[in-house]
């Protein structure tokens, strides 16, 4: 019979050859997660398989040409990916924040333009229409963004304001029973394929940030046009361009949450957001030290593999531990917010953790790979432009820490008084 | 003729990508803490019938598994890919280390019969003991028509047409239902398992029996002396020339 051909090899070593001819090859888990619940094992087996067969094949071409993943973001959505945590009524797939955390690493460790499309469509877009919109507004703006047809964005960034969220110039007034948006919104990821926004706006300047509120635009629409596309570092898969309001009208029922609340949803969504990003980058310092791993395993130099050196075995040592403990916090900010428990502390200290794990884990990969690591042939220096970005979008790592010095002294303060 | 019940057979294996190690008593390989998948042959079983109750043919999946507790979660999986309710065949780990093809075809054959079914898929064989025997024991139990190593499944005038993958190239035959069908490699490509899917599963009832139940024998039958690594490769030697490449053959008696 074919799969015994000869009795020469026998049925593990025909299937496993026959998926690495088919390019499915799965590397193994460098890490064990006995510990995960099972739902969150086979959902995590998934997008593991997902990404080796469909996402890292493809990653640096889509990199290269700073092509948008049209076909992968529609399968991510047809498996589930792009609306995890958005109950089954409105189309989504209604489970917590551990299966969005793991969901993304996993992706993310294949493609980390894929893990932040399908991030800011979560968290940012879906994240704050689920909790302040209205039933209409879930109708038409979370429904038909669930599986992949569709994407949104998030715009809270201007060119003048970035950490500084509070000082939003984009204005928006009532005009006969319409909102009226004035202004550029900056970095805004998805900007050109997304079909619906999330932007923040002033409606009383004198408030400051108790004055700003949250509305929903549709996209495109009159009054609203896109800057250029950026040419960036890294995540070149995913799309970043302004969003330029003048005179952009939309209905009075688009103001999502009550007038001043933008502020707060605006917050409320980046400590959901971390978690999302945190996750990315995971994803993307894992698959920095699996390149790392299996080149020192190969690579020989003074007479055997570089990965018995010591010199190496600190670096990847490190690595793996920076990343384990990123990947734990990570995980219980998740966990602490599908208890309802408070969790920005804990999503801003993952969020830190992470991004700094993924930059020190693809910095120390290229040095394992040496000349290999610097050539576009090996994802080494994929890894490193993409780990980049995370220490910086959805609040820098100083940001990061002031935020965890903020929830600490605060912490600190009930307990004094 | 939406009516038929397939039943799928799912063994729990090592995952295909592991590195199997062998004991240190040489009776087996390691198992603990090792990372187990769906047997990749029985995913494609699971995937075949899935499409038949997509296309309308079949009305209902049941997969079932016979072994240690933790099949369930491979049962699950194929729940997840489309089962419609899972039998799990509780056997002691103790117990499942001594039976082989032939308690277990007993058993998924008086499954068969209880359910009713109409047609069992299995995957031609199991990654783990390269066994290749169950499908054929279980059409012999249940004395039903069997088409083995099938690459293609055609529904035809209320009977299956089957491409099988032999020796030669292909062969094509026509078997009437109920049947046994083995699923080879080229048969589909497995869908993934989606996230609602996923979490349907769990709601899927998966109903679970003993040996005794189904009145099947677990007497050993084989008796398992050694198990060894393959041996490593010796390095070749190296040759100059043409003629001596003949010479060193002539040497070792190769021509």
């Amino acid at each position: 019979m074919a799969a015994l051909r000869g009795g020469l090899c026998n049925a593990r070593h025909y299937y496993a050859v026959s998926q690495r001819i088919m390019g499915c090859h799965t590397h193994r888990s460098v890490h064990s997660m006995a510990s995960l619940p099972e739902t969150h094992e086979m959902l995590r087996k998934t997008c593991r398989d997902f990404a080796d067969n469909e996402l890292k094949p493809v990653a640096a071409i889509m990199d290269k040409e700073h092509r948008y993943p049209v076909e992968q973001i529609k399968k991510m959505g047809e498996l589930g990916l792009m609306a995890i945590d958005v109950p089954e009524k409105y189309g989504g797939t209604g489970l917590d924040y551990l299966a969005y955390a793991i969901a993304i690493e996993e992706i993310s460790r294949g493609c980390a333009s894929c893990g932040v499309i399908m991030s800011v469509n979560n968290s940012l877009y879906l994240g704050p229409l689920l909790y302040y919109g209205t039933e209409a507004q879930k109708e038409k703006y979370v429904t038909p963004f669930v599986n992949g047809d569709r994407v949104g964005c998030f715009g809270l960034s201007e060119p003048g304001n970035g950490s500084d969220a509070g000082a939003a110039s984009t204005t928006a007034r009532l005009e006969n029973d319409q909102w009226v948006l004035n202004g550029t919104k900056a970095w805004i990821t998805n900007g050109f394929e997304a079909e619906a926004a999330v932007v923040f706006a002033t409606t009383d300047k004198s408030l400051k940030h108790k004055g700003i509120s949250a509305f929903i635009t549709p996209k495109p629409m009159e009054g609203l046009s896109l800057g250029k596309k950026e040419d960036k570092l890294g995540i070149r898969a995913s799309s970043t361009t302004y969003l330029i309001y003048e005179d952009a009208k939309i209905p009075k029922d688009h103001l999502l949450g009550e007038p001043g609340f933008g502020f707060k949803i605006a917050m409320m969504t980046l400590d959901d957001g971390r978690i999302g990003i945190a996750s990315q980058a995971l994803g993307i310092a894992q698959a920095s030290l699996e390149c790392a791993v299996e080149y020192a395993l190969k690579r020989e130099s003074f007479g055997r593999p570089i990965a018995k050196l010591q010199a190496i075995q600190m670096k990847l040592a490190d690595m793996e531990t920076r990343l384990e403990s990123a990947r734990l916090l990570t995980w219980k900010a998740a966990m602490l917010k599908d208890a309802g428990k408070p969790y920005t502390k804990e999503s801003a200290m993952a969020k830190l953790a992470a991004s700094e794990a993924a930059t020190f884990c693809a910095h120390q990969a290229i040095q394992v790979l040496g000349g290999m690591g610097y050539v576009t042939e090996m994802p080494a220096e994929r890894h490193y432009r993409d780990a980049r970005i995370t220490e910086i979008y959805e609040g820098t790592s100083e940001i990061q820490r002031l935020v965890i010095a903020g929830q600490l002294i605060k912490q600190f303060q009930q307990l004094i008084h | 003729m939406a009516s038929l019940r397939v039943l799928v057979g799912c063994k729990r294996v090592i995952d295909y990508a592991v590195k199997v190690r062998v004991r240190p008593d040489k009776l087996g390989v390691v198992t603990d803490g090792v990372k187990h998948s769906m047997n990749p042959f029985d995913e494609i079983a699971i995937e075949e019938a899935v499409r038949l109750k997509e296309k309308k043919i079949a009305k209902e999946i049941v997969a079932v598994s016979c072994g240690p507790a933790k099949c369930q979660e491979t049962l699950r999986t194929a729940l997840a890919m489309g089962a419609d309710r899972a039998i799990h065949v509780e056997i002691a780990e103790k117990e499942y280390e001594g039976i082989g093809p032939l308690q277990v075809s007993k058993m998924l054959a008086k499954l068969a019969k209880d359910e009713d079914a109409n047609l069992f898929i299995v995957g031609k064989q199991a990654i783990d003991d390269d066994c290749n025997q169950t499908g054929q024991m279980l059409a012999s139990y249940l004395d039903w028509p069997q088409a083995t190593f099938a690459s293609e499944v055609v529904v035809e005038d209320g009977d299956l047409k089957v491409t099988r993958e032999v020796d030669g190239g292909l062969e094509t035959v026509k078997v009437k239902m109920p049947c046994v069908i083995t699923a080879d490699l080229r048969l589909n490509e497995p869908r993934y398992a989606t996230l609602p899917n996923i979490m349907k599963a769990k709601k899927k009832p998966m109903l679970k029996k003993k040996p005794a139940d189904l009145g099947v024998d677990m007497t050993p039958h084989v008796e398992v002396l050694k198990v060894d690594d393959p041996p490593t490769r010796e390095a070749g030697v190296k040759v100059e020339s043409a003629e001596e490449l003949v010479s060193k053959l002539k040497d070792v008696g190769c021509i």
